[in-house]
């Protein structure tokens, strides 16, 4: 046990010291280097919206479900909408200060994925929990249907966030930089949820019964414990966290059919590398392929390597396999 | 018959398409303890996963307190006032001695109320409280498991080879415990040793090839040499 925790921590260690060497290397001046990590966590933080509920869901359930960049992608566009005069929904009549505006934009956008969720978890993958494989080809299929959908109530064309309000808007000034201070407001509540379902992990009852449940759910139900209802609640977190992680991007991404994509795919490298089923391991795991991928963006610009950001998530999958072959936080089981 | 707390009649368990039980039958009567014998492979735990509903039979019933359960989902049998104590000591390794006596609570105070009686039981675990499950020894691991299933009140108790692995000073504790903790409720236990068996039970069912082909008192099987012989292979 402890030692298993040492060799994760010095791995850790490593990666994450390593990639800001480099970042700090690469970047001219402690402006760029801070824009740089930045711009890391904030796509680790984004990233850790999709692949908390991937990671807890496959743990507890052992459903990895491909539709969670889907409700990424859900909750950019009802965001979106909600936001921008026009459209299916318009708030702008409403509530015509966008400042109080987003917020609400983004609840809406949650609950849109809640209740998406709860439809996925209740009506089609209840029936197929003894067939795990129909489970995972079925989430795939919601994910290409939902994209559908979209396409069909918002057209194909990508729509790019043109609304102005403060705190979008807003900079700071450090080192000669200016930095988003929206990009610090998506990382502060990136850490404060870390550290919310972490504590609701750890201290509350249905926390203790999540992490029961991951080592052996049958166990859990010869308690007295009803686990279908356990699945829904945590399934429906699960998506509405990432239709929380759509809304939040939209403001600087936009919103787009294939939004969700790179995010769930990176999550997938992330729910790996952190050790399958692992909290700690997917929030570290989020935060280090987010900075990963930045250090990565910055060192291809100008280079003819453009692919690079796109393939460093599985480079570092493969990295933290071969230091570690369970992962960051997996036991081998 | 009226004074059974459970009746398991005549059951027929499937896994996947094998016939583990063709035909097994037990009486618990109130307030005593009942012992599963038989050799490895039997059906012993079959039969109590399959009174939990976690390998639900395809026939037969399984009446508690005069009512049938079978066919019911663990947790709602669990909540009838069953408990359970698997075999292999199966506690939840990563949460701490209190998180798994926590997890077991039916009601709000069930924990409050019983840890006195627990801890009077197994005075080790107080200390332990804080640690995790899995760097608990094997025998601390099979008492947090026992007394995990009497932090709510059960009426039932099924135990699946306690003493199984564990050195003969700690088999003693947990017997003690076991017979102690009879007085409130009823206990089908599942016992390799039958000399512990014989000491801790009044009655015994044998189950031999998914079948319950004996039963009685222990008293009488003691005498028998011969039974015991022919079932269990041990003079
Ligand atoms: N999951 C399973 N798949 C196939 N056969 C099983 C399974 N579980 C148990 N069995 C078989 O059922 C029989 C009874 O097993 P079990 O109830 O565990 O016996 P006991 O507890 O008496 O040792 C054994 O022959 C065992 O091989
Ligand atoms: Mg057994």
């Amino acid at each position: 046990m402890a030692r298993t925790n040492r060799s994760s921590l010095i791995a850790i260690l490593v990666i994450i010291g390593g990639l800001i060497a480099v970042a700090f290397v690469n970047s001219n001046s402690l402006g760029n280097f801070g824009i740089t990590l930045l711009s890391g966590l904030f796509q680790g933080m984004l990233l850790f919206l999709v692949a908390s509920g991937l990671s807890i869901v496959f743990g507890l359930m052992d459903v990895l479900n491909f539709a969670q960049g889907a409700y990424f992608m859900v909750g950019a566009y009802v965001a979106y909408d909600a936001q921008h005069a026009g459209g299916l929904i318009d708030l702008t009549q409403a509530i015509p200060d966008p400042n109080l505006r987003f917020p609400v934009a983004v609840i809406l956008a949650v609950i849109v994925g809640a209740l998406l969720g709860v439809i996925l978890e209740r009506g089609l993958l209840r029936p197929l929990y003894a067939r795990p494989v129909f489970q995972l080809v079925l989430t795939f299929g919601v994910a290409l249907v939902m994209a559908e959908i979209i396409k069909f109530i918002w057209t194909t064309t990508p729509y790019s966030w043109t609304e102005v309000f403060g705190v979008r808007e807003s900079f700071f000034e450090l080192f000669g930089q200016r930095f988003s201070t929206y990009r610090l407001f998506v990382v502060g509540m990136g850490i404060v949820l870390i550290i919310l379902i972490a504590l609701l992990l750890r201290r509350s009852r249905i926390g203790i019964i999540i992490r029961a449940g991951v080592e052996d759910r049958e166990m859990v139900q010869s308690l007295g414990i009803n686990v279908q209802t356990v699945f829904t609640l945590v399934f429906t977190l699960g998506c509405a966290i990432a239709a929380l992680g759509g809304a939040v991007a939209a403001p600087f991404l936009g919103a787009s059919t294939t939004i969700g994509d790179i995010f769930l795919l990176q999550a997938i490298a992330v729910v790996v590398l952190g050790g399958m089923g692992s909290y700690e391991g997917t929030a570290i795991g989020s935060v280090m392929v987010g900075l990963a991928v930045a250090v990565a963006q910055d060192a291809a610009i100008g280079t003819s390597f453009a692919a690079l950001p796109s393939i460093t998530p599985m480079l570092l999958l493969i990295l933290v396999l071969l230091l570690r072959p369970s992962g960051l936080f997996g036991n081998a089981r | 018959m009226t004074d059974s707390i459970l009746e398991v009649r005549d059951i027929h368990t499937f896994i996947g398409q094998f016939h583990i039980l063709e035909g097994v039958s037990v009486s618990v009567p109130v307030g005593s303890i009942t012992v599963l014998l038989g050799r490895n492979g039997a059906g012993k735990t079959t039969t109590l996963r399959s009174i939990m509903g976690l390998t639900p039979p395809a026939r037969g019933q399984i009446l508690f307190d005069g009512k049938n359960i079978a066919g019911k989902h663990p947790h709602a049998i669990a909540q009838l006032g069953i408990g359970y104590v698997p075999e292999h000591r199966a506690i939840f390794r990563e949460l701490t001695v209190h998180e798994n006596l926590r997890i077991a609570e039916r009601k709000r105070g069930d924990l409050a109320r019983k840890a006195d009686f627990i801890f009077e039981l197994f005075p080790d675990l107080k200390r332990l409280i804080d640690l995790p499950g899995g760097n608990l020894s094997g025998g601390q691991q099979q008492m947090l498991a026992v007394a995990r299933a009497l932090v709510p009140d059960n009426r039932l108790l099924l135990i699946d080879e306690p003493s199984e692995g564990l050195a003969p000073v700690i088999i003693e504790q947990l017997m003690a415990a076991i017979s102690r903790l009879a007085e409130s409720s009823s206990v089908l236990l599942v016992e390799q040793n039958f000399r512990v068996a014989s000491r801790l039970a009044q009655q015994y069912v044998i189950i031999e090839e998914g079948q319950s082909p004996a039963a009685g008192k222990i008293d009488a099987l003691v005498q028998d040499a011969a039974l015991v012989q022919r079932y269990l292979g041990v003079a």
